[in-house]
């Protein structure tokens, strides 16, 4: 038989009748496990009970705070360490784009940096900020820093050499340059950074509060593991995906527009 | 010029620490301290073994995982790549799956497996997988179609069209993702350790902040540093020697 080559095209009909199919063999896969008792419900609940857990936690508060509460508690601190993590990434990327001296400075120790991997810092960030928000908030930060620092770098260094020249002849100082020459071109690298960096920061935060949090989706989590109650454990795993894939839309979103207006300009 | 950068960076260090005491010892440790809990644990051993049976213990788990992942996720991918009708059918099990991050899993990990490796092996493979999928799947998609279109003239067999164009052809991305995936299963690993485990860095790095001892933290630090950037090295080697052909092109 030979082979299929190129992707047969796929009638919209069909593609939609096969995710469908997709999508009910998944959950009825899951619900056969769950419902046949070869694995005891409080390990593996139907989807069903996750998504009634789920309602539940919504209404009645578990360690402390409902669902949104801890979901708000943790976007709270995920905003703090994206935010900080933006605010001094970019300008240092930038400046490393721009000034050599900084950069051979600089980068060595970055990149040694680059491989602690961000939920190692967790024990420096108890010690030094203890567990209410400093800590989490570290961690988050080493988590989101990186991307922020090389996408400004990246787009500061690779900016087109006429636009550099050009600036240079008409006698910009080196803070004009900066901020009207170098920020401006390098904005969507700089906006693909962030949609990492916050994905990163996202992954860290869950890390952060896994281990050091008195509340939060994380602690959730945790509280949901040492109730070894199954169904908490996903409920929070859903809502942990669920913010995850807003904050990304989001980013996508103002990707898309900063790529259209300059399309358009 | 990058060791001038860190002869700075110590020199800085020894002064804060050592010579002024600007920073205490109960907050960031002294080079000899350091030096101390670094020769501790490589001679005495700290956390119930010395330094590389750790190390040991933290690489053959990454290894276990990433190499499971592997095993799944890139012919998944490639399938998914080559087939209109079979990506349709498991993409959505796989856009439910994806956006919940590796660390969240470390939670079920521990309901389902408790704190021993089976549950570090669960987590490590959910890291990897992800990266895996999709990487291989986009390798396929980024084949040239003249390529394609080439072998279905010569007609050739599925084995072979598989074998000698699609594997092939997919392989610089697979490599990419391959990398990408095993510095998630690093960092995935070195968490699990700290919420829960017998032995390993992260239990290192996890009994250091109960006994409140700086300088075995950042001993405990560096060694994910350099045992992260060791291993991506090595994959970086084979995919020199694996992409050899693509090289000399």
């Amino acid at each position: 038989m030979s082979a299929t080559v190129k992707r047969r095209g796929l009638s919209f009909r069909r593609g939609l009748a096969l995710s469908i199919a997709g999508f009910v063999a998944f959950f009825g896969a899951w619900w056969l496990i769950a419902a046949s008792g070869l694995v005891q419900r409080q390990f593996l609940p139907t989807p069903l009970e996750v998504l009634e857990r789920f309602v539940a936690l919504t209404q009645t508060p578990f360690v402390g705070y409902t669902l949104q509460q801890h979901l708000a508690s943790s976007f709270g601190r995920f905003a703090m360490g994206f935010g900080l993590a933006a605010l001094v990434g970019i300008p240092l990327g930038l400046l490393m784009g721009w000034f050599r001296w900084l950069d051979a400075i600089v980068s060595p120790l970055f990149d040694a940096l680059r491989f602690v991997a961000p939920i190692a810092w967790v024990p420096f960030a108890a010690l030094w900020f203890g567990t209410g928000i400093g800590g989490p908030v570290l961690i988050i930060f080493s988590g989101a820093f990186p991307p922020c620092v090389i996408n400004a770098y990246r787009g500061a260094k690779y900016i087109e050499p006429r636009f550099v020249e050009a600036a240079q002849t008409l006698g910009a100082t080196h803070a004009r340059m900066i901020t009207e020459v170098l920020l401006p071109a390098s904005v969507p690298s700089i906006v693909a950074g962030l949609r990492i960096s916050a994905g990163l920061g996202w992954q860290s935060l869950v890390g952060a509060e896994l281990i050091v949090a008195s509340s939060g989706i994380g602690y959730l989590l945790v509280k949901g593991q040492a109730n070894i109650s199954t169904s908490i454990v996903m409920s929070g795993m859903v809502a942990i995906g669920i913010v995850g894939f807003a904050i990304d839309a989001l980013l996508r979103l103002l990707e898309a527009r900063i790529h259209a207006r300059r399309g358009g300009a | 010029m990058g060791v001038a950068t860190f002869a700075l960076l110590f020199a800085a260090w020894y002064a804060l620490t050592t010579l002024t005491q600007t920073i205490s010892p109960g907050r960031f440790p002294a080079p000899a301290e350091t030096w101390d809990a670094l020769r501790q644990i490589v001679v005495t051993g700290y956390a119930d073994a010395r330094l590389h049976a750790h190390i040991l213990h933290s690489v053959k788990l990454v290894l276990l995982g990433f190499v499971a992942a592997t095993l799944v996720g890139v012919p998944l991918g490639l399938a998914m790549g080559a087939s209109r009708a079979f990506e349709a059918f498991v993409n959505p099990a796989f856009l439910l799956i994806r956006p919940i991050p590796p660390l969240a899993w470390i939670p079920l990990a521990i309901v389902w497996f408790g704190l021993g490796d089976a549950a570090k092996v669960l987590i490590i493979w959910f890291a990897a997988f992800v990266p895996a999928v999709i990487n291989s799947y986009s390798g396929v998609r980024t084949i040239e179609p003249h390529l394609l279109e080439a072998a279905r003239m010569l007609g050739v067999s599925r084995g072979m069209f598989v074998r000698e164009v699609l594997v092939p052809g997919a392989m610089p991305m697979i490599f990419t993702g391959l990398r990408l995936s095993l510095q998630a299963c690093w960092t995935t690993l070195v968490a699990g350790e700290l919420i829960g485990a017998i032995a390993g860095l992260g239990h290192v790095l996890y009994q250091a902040s109960l006994d409140i001892f700086p300088a075995m933290i950042v001993v405990g630090m560096a060694t994910v540093a350099v045992t992260g950037a060791a291993m991506t090295m090595v994959l970086g080697r084979v995919e020199r020697q694996v992409l050899r052909w693509r090289i000399h092109r």
